[in-house]
């Protein structure tokens, strides 16, 4: 495409509206990085994020694993934390404090080890009307709690999602998957059938294992963990290109993995999100991360004449339908 | 104070090379590797299958690593029972550190095992010309830690408080600070270094002498939290720039874990910290109030 001169260029939309939410730029902080208080998310909001999630909150406190519980190199993250958290008495106060000034959207993410305790921290937040609801059906510390995730079974999802529906009423709920599934499309329609309006795509892939050689012991206090950063964005991809591909594009996805420029970002709008999860990221970029990738894509709009972002949203699928392909597949090459 | 070093989030393993023990509950390991970090920056230290903790470095010389540690915690007991040529697994350097400008005099206030990365300071600082009031503190005589090395660093004045009197002043480190400002307010030291750079470049020392009270004079405090409130409330008052370095519960120590997020600022005290300047503490308001546990739950001092 030719480089169209910057003076006719209108302003760069990065605005969208989506569940009647308005969103003025695609990126979110993704749940369980810096977020435990209304302090952190305010903090964030002030360095542009589009929206932040909150860590996962539970009906009770729970503890979390012992350090060491976030190692990476330059190439991934592990991490067992292991979804530490204060109870819903903490989460209200940290809630209405940040809802009071209220500087960007915020996502309440929310877990539980049943269907009711799913339910009964929705019950404990929704007065305080968050933006959204996001419920993680999918972080590794499930295998350490219950041997499985939830989001591995369409029946699990779907009573979990009904039960959080009854409490939550017209707010938002998106449903954070995993990528340990061979069908993440089909969980993903399954979630949408039991009321689901959003995805979150993806939650950590793995668990991965790293071992200290002389002391020949694992790293990780909990042995295993979830595996993000860089190497999981082209997990993230695939997974968020089949959930377009498996919702036909009317279903909002935050797309989670791996970013850390606004080209990684862009990638992930190709294939079909609609906003964008940060989250490894900020410890390598910093905190200004939310507003430089914005700059970065505004950056790449402006030199590929894209002037409104929605554009860019599921555009790779629209692309293969231009060359006569139905879909993403393994069998075209 | 240019270098800044590179972090290693992986941890790996190193033994144990030698072993001092500073006081009855005080002991100082150093290891066969240099991070190099920097006065005030610190490194975590995971033994094996037990925990990892943040500790500040007492001494980083290129060569070698020195981290100096009471056995008050669940993992400093079981450190303390290590020989020498046991493995610790130590990632970092993690967080900001102290800065000093050339030839500048300093007081450094220390509390407790704050003596260690105190010191670290004065040794780094008196090779970049400065002079150093060093006020450490302690319950007794037998918890002062680091004395023969204080005394042994050139241009370097040691003060000493103790609560119950065995030596040094008796009372607390902070009233110590407070008759050294109170002394550095009208002496010739001061006098003497503003002519010098009047001389050498008058504009610098304009900006100087208008800006605060003293730039030749920081406070560098490390210790208890309550000690370095009485601190700040001290360097404000006198218009004194102030530098200490913060503790909250950490786990990442770069910056993604959220755990040592400071209300309301909603900063990380890993990557905006543990340095902090006074202004920035000052707007701290749990400072000295309350702190957050591993589930983010409130604590009070």
């Amino acid at each position: 495409m030719a480089r169209v001169p910057y003076a006719t260029i209108p302003p760069m939309n990065l605005a969208q509206e989506l569940l009647g939410i308005r969103f003025k730029n695609p990126t979110v902080l993704a749940s369980g990085i810096w977020g435990i208080t209304a302090s952190s998310w305010q903090e964030v909001a002030r360095n542009g994020a589009g929206a932040v999630t909150t860590k996962s909150l539970w009906a009770k406190e729970h503890k979390g694993n012992p350090n060491p519980t976030i190692i990476s190199t330059e190439h991934w993250m592990l991490n067992a934390v292991g979804v530490p958290d204060a109870g819903p008495e903490k989460a209200r106060e940290e809630i209405g404090e940040y809802m009071k000034q209220h500087p960007a959207p915020l996502i309440a993410n929310i877990i539980g080890l049943s269907a009711e305790e799913f339910a009964e921290i929705a019950r404990a937040l929704a007065p305080l009307k968050p933006d959204a609801f996001e419920v993680n059906l999918s972080t590794p510390t499930f295998l350490k709690l219950r041997g499985k995730l939830f989001a591995e079974d369409e029946k699990e999802v779907a009573e979990i999602l009904g039960s959080v529906r009854k409490e939550i009423g017209s707010i938002p709920m998106f449903v954070k998957l995993t990528p340990n599934v061979p069908n993440i499309g089909e969980i993903a329609n399954a979630a949408v059938r039991a009321g689901a309006d959003g995805i979150t795509a993806i939650n950590t892939v793995g668990p991965g294992m790293a071992i200290d050689l002389k002391s020949r012991m694992p790293i990780l206090a909990a042995h295993k963990g979830g595996l993000s950063g860089p190497a999981l964005k082209p997990i993230a991809i695939r997974c968020i290109a089949e959930i377009y591909e498996a919702t036909e594009g009317k279903v909002p996805i935050i797309g989670t993995g791996g970013v850390y420029t606004g080209l990684d970002a862009i990638e992930l709008m190709l294939a079909g999100a609609s906003l964008v999860g940060i989250g490894t990221a900020i410890g390598d970029r910093g905190a200004t991360i939310f507003a430089d990738v914005c700059r970065e894509i505004e950056t790449w709009c402006d030199q590929e004449g894209v002037n409104d972002i929605k554009e860019l949203v599921g555009s790779m699928h629209a692309e293969l339908k231009k060359r006569g392909i139905a879909g993403t597949s393994m069998k075209h090459a | 104070m240019v270098k800044v070093s590179l972090q290693n989030r992986l941890p790996t393993t190193y033994r144990v090379a030698a072993i001092r023990q500073e006081t009855e509950h005080v002991k100082t390991f150093t290891f066969p590797v240099s991070f190099g970090a920097l006065p005030g920056q610190f490194i975590m230290v995971w033994l094996p299958g037990f925990d990892e903790v943040p500790m500040s470095v007492a001494m980083d010389d290129g060569t070698v690593t020195k981290m100096t540690f009471f056995d008050v915690g669940d993992l400093t007991k079981e450190l303390f029972k290590l020989t020498k040529g046991d493995l610790v697994g130590l990632r970092g350097p993690f967080g900001t550190h102290y800065e000093w400008e050339k030839n500048q005099h300093l007081i450094l206030v220390a509390g407790g095992y704050g003596a260690a990365p105190m010191y670290f300071v004065a040794q780094e600082a008196v090779k970049d010309g400065c002079t150093v009031d060093f006020v450490v503190g302690a319950r007794g005589k037998e918890h002062l830690l680091y004395l023969d090395e204080i005394k042994g660093l050139k241009n370097t004045t040691l003060h000493i408080a103790t609560d119950d009197g065995s030596v040094g002043h008796k009372g607390y480190n902070t009233e110590v600070l407070e008759k050294l400002l109170h002394e550095n307010a009208s002496s010739p030291r001061r006098s003497v270094m503003l002519s010098e750079v009047s001389e050498a470049n008058e504009d610098e020392a304009h900006v100087r002498r208008s800006a605060q009270h003293d730039t030749f004079l920081s406070v560098f405090a490390c210790g208890p939290e309550m000690m370095m409130k009485r601190i700040s409330v001290i360097c404000a008052e006198r218009n004194v720039p102030c530098f200490m370095s913060l503790e909250r519960y950490m786990k990442c120590g770069y910056g993604l874990c959220g755990n040592c997020v400071v209300d309301p600022l909603g900063i990380r005290l890993c990557t905006d910290g543990p340095v902090v300047s006074n202004d920035i503490i000052q707007s701290i308001k749990e400072f000295g109030t309350y702190h957050r546990d591993a589930l983010g739950k409130k604590h009070n001092f």
